[in-house]
């Protein structure tokens, strides 16, 4: 029997689990305006928008955040290329050993980042790559993939191999049957991979630890400032920044791909 | 054999193998221009692979094929003035009824106004106007097939490829469509080539049919040949299901001592039958009424065959009856090498 109205325990303990859940990120953002530098004083003695001004003004944040946002970029570019490349092969075709490929595709995903950024970094030396802006993209691309693939086959699974056989039919390249009939069915896919992984990238700690060199991104740049008590409020305004920027690409992509599962169960 | 000299079509000793299976094996194949062509066979037998074949979609292993005397293998799909209305029909979900249509000619460079022009023409050629601005999804079955149809005869190929064209639709609009493809056939004077596995459509429908059998044409002829005279006791069965009777049965039904075919309508009972050369005394096991005729088991020497009577003539089970047909309704075939 299902009753209608929860009951009052269950409201409350749900009430709650959400109250523990966002109510670090509240307040981060409180404390973003606080007028306390030195400690986390709560309740914050008063408000201001100072840290605002003095985030803007320094030079260390706008390095840190123009490096997050090119390797977010140039990762997930590089995965939106290869995700839908493998995507495309192994939804298509059947050949030996497919299923363990898609697995080993899958797995830097399921893997601790810890050991996806030790077996990178190992990977890098015995190679005698220097740690750089590039390894730090590679390492990057290495979930980022994941996320596009994942997206990119469960759309290329609904798409009917029909449809590329009677594009070929109707006269057209290879060129032209990706343009204007693969692309458009799963371009939602690929925009929603390719949001998802832009955020996963641009707040990545545990990998790019292990990939970077002299470089700061932004959330390693935030991580030394916290044991560094100096204007300790911008490390908020950062973060503050961190949340819109991925928040909104990650709501983007799940009305993007909402949408998308609509339209193409309507189409059969 | 075929409407005019030049042959449309061609295939010589082609096979397809995917691995250990012999999807298509050494078919040869002469389908003229104008002809409307159907491939019959169960599922499996290989005539959808040949309609690939045709498209470019798969390439043959060996052998040889000819479309409109120019060499075929090796030819991309894109390439071909083929083209190819699907078993789904491969709507593109994404673009409109127009666009749909238009496909072709945009891909080939023609001019927006221009192959809209031609789009709609196409479409008033399969009697669907005033949809151009729908969507796939909000058409029904009947519409699709004449969407894809329309998308197909658009670039005037010379050969126009259905596969199972008519299967995904129920029985009226089935019967619609049949009429429907026999007007655009005479209208427009192309070769189409059909693949299908129902034996009715491809009588009705076809100038000659060509049965398939494991990867391997069994019977070429008209419908007629097929029908009345099938020279292995597999194309008896498959078209139309006839009693198939052994050599050793056969001389008892007044036949010689080969596989022998005798359609259920030749079979007469009571008293019609006393006018035939062949007459036994038979056993009504059964019969099913199916609206003008009814299906009737009887037992004759002790060997179940089934005849059909006219609706009229209904009979108790276990009824002694009188049945009779001409000795020349007996066909002998080859049985050898055709298992069912």
């Amino acid at each position: 029997m299902r009753s209608d109205r929860s009951s009052l325990l269950l409201k409350l303990s749900a009430i709650g689990g959400l109250i523990f859940l966002h109510w670090p990120l509240a307040i981060i953002v409180v404390y973003a305006f606080t007028t306390e530098d030195k400690s986390y004083q709560f309740p914050p003695p008063g408000l201001t928008l100072r840290w605002f001004a003095v985030a803007w003004g320094r030079s260390d944040i706008w390095a840190a955040l123009s490096l997050s946002f090119n390797v977010a970029l140039v990762a997930t570019g590089l995965a939106l290329v290869l995700g839908t490349l493998a995507a495309a092969a192994l939804s298509r075709a059947r050949f030996w050993g497919r299923d363990n490929v898609s697995l080993l595709l899958i797995l830097p995903i399921a893997l601790p980042g810890i050991i996806t950024g030790i077996a990178l970094r190992s990977a890098f030396n015995l190679m005698d790559i220097p740690f750089s802006v590039f390894t730090i993209v590679l390492g990057h691309a290495t979930f980022c993939i994941v996320v596009v693939y994942n997206n990119a086959v469960a759309r290329f699974r609904r798409l009917s191999p029909s449809l590329v056989e009677a594009s070929f039919d109707l006269g057209a390249d290879a060129f032209q049957t990706f343009r204007y009939v693969v692309l458009p069915n799963i371009g939602t896919a690929l925009l929603a991979g390719g949001m998802l992984a832009f955020a996963l990238s641009f707040d990545e700690v545990i990998v790019t630890t292990f990939t970077a060199g002299q470089q700061t991104t932004l959330p390693i740049w935030m991580l030394n400032e916290l044991v560094r008590p100096r204007e300790r409020p911008v490390t908020n305004v950062v973060a503050v920044l961190v949340m819109v920027v991925t928040f909104f690409p990650i709501l983007a992509a799940y009305w993007l791909t909402r949408e998308g599962e609509h339209v193409a169960g309507g189409s059969r | 054999m075929t409407p005019t000299s030049t042959t449309a079509v061609m295939f010589e000793n082609v096979s397809r193998h995917f691995g250990a299976v012999r999807a298509v094996d050494g078919v040869d194949l002469k389908i003229g221009q104008g002809e409307f062509f159907a491939m019959l066979g169960p599922s499996g037998s290989g005539k959808t692979t040949c309609l690939r074949l045709i498209a470019g979609f798969e390439q043959p292993t060996a052998g040889h094929i000819e479309i409109f005397g120019e060499t075929a293998e090796g030819l991309a799909p894109n390439r071909r003035d083929v083209n190819t209305v699907f078993q789904d029909y491969a709507l593109f979900p994404h673009m409109t009824v127009l666009q749909n249509v238009a496909y072709g000619l945009m891909v080939r460079g023609v001019p927006r106004l221009e192959r809209e022009k031609c789009a709609r023409e196409a479409l008033s050629l399969v009697r669907l106007e005033g949809m151009d601005l729908r969507r796939p999804a909000q058409l029904s079955g009947g519409q699709r097939q004449r969407v894809a149809l329309a998308r197909a005869l658009v670039n005037r190929p010379k050969v126009l490829l259905l596969d199972e064209p008519l299967g995904a639709l129920d029985l009226k609009l089935r019967e619609e469509m049949q009429d429907e493809l026999r007007r655009l056939h005479k209208q427009l004077g192309l070769t189409f080539v059909f693949v299908t596995h129902d034996q009715g459509e491809a009588l009705s429908m076809a100038d000659r049919v060509a049965v398939f059998n494991k990867g391997r044409i069994v019977q070429i002829g008209t419908p007629e040949d097929i029908y009345q005279r099938p020279t292995t006791r597999f194309v008896a069965d498959f078209v139309g299901s006839s009693n198939v009777l052994t050599p050793d049965e056969a001389p008892r039904f007044g036949g010689v001592s080969r596989w022998t075919s005798l359609r259920p309508e030749s079979i007469l009972i009571g008293a019609v039958a006393d006018a035939m050369d062949v007459r036994h005394t038979a056993e009504v096991i059964d019969q099913q009424f199916q609206g003008a005729m009814r299906k009737t088991r009887l037992k004759i020497n002790g060997l179940e065959i089934y005849a059909m009577a006219p609706s009229s003539q209904a009979f108790d089970v276990g009824q002694a009856v009188t049945v009779g047909w001409a000795r020349s309704a007996l066909h002998a075939m080859d049985g050898e090498g055709n298992d069912v």
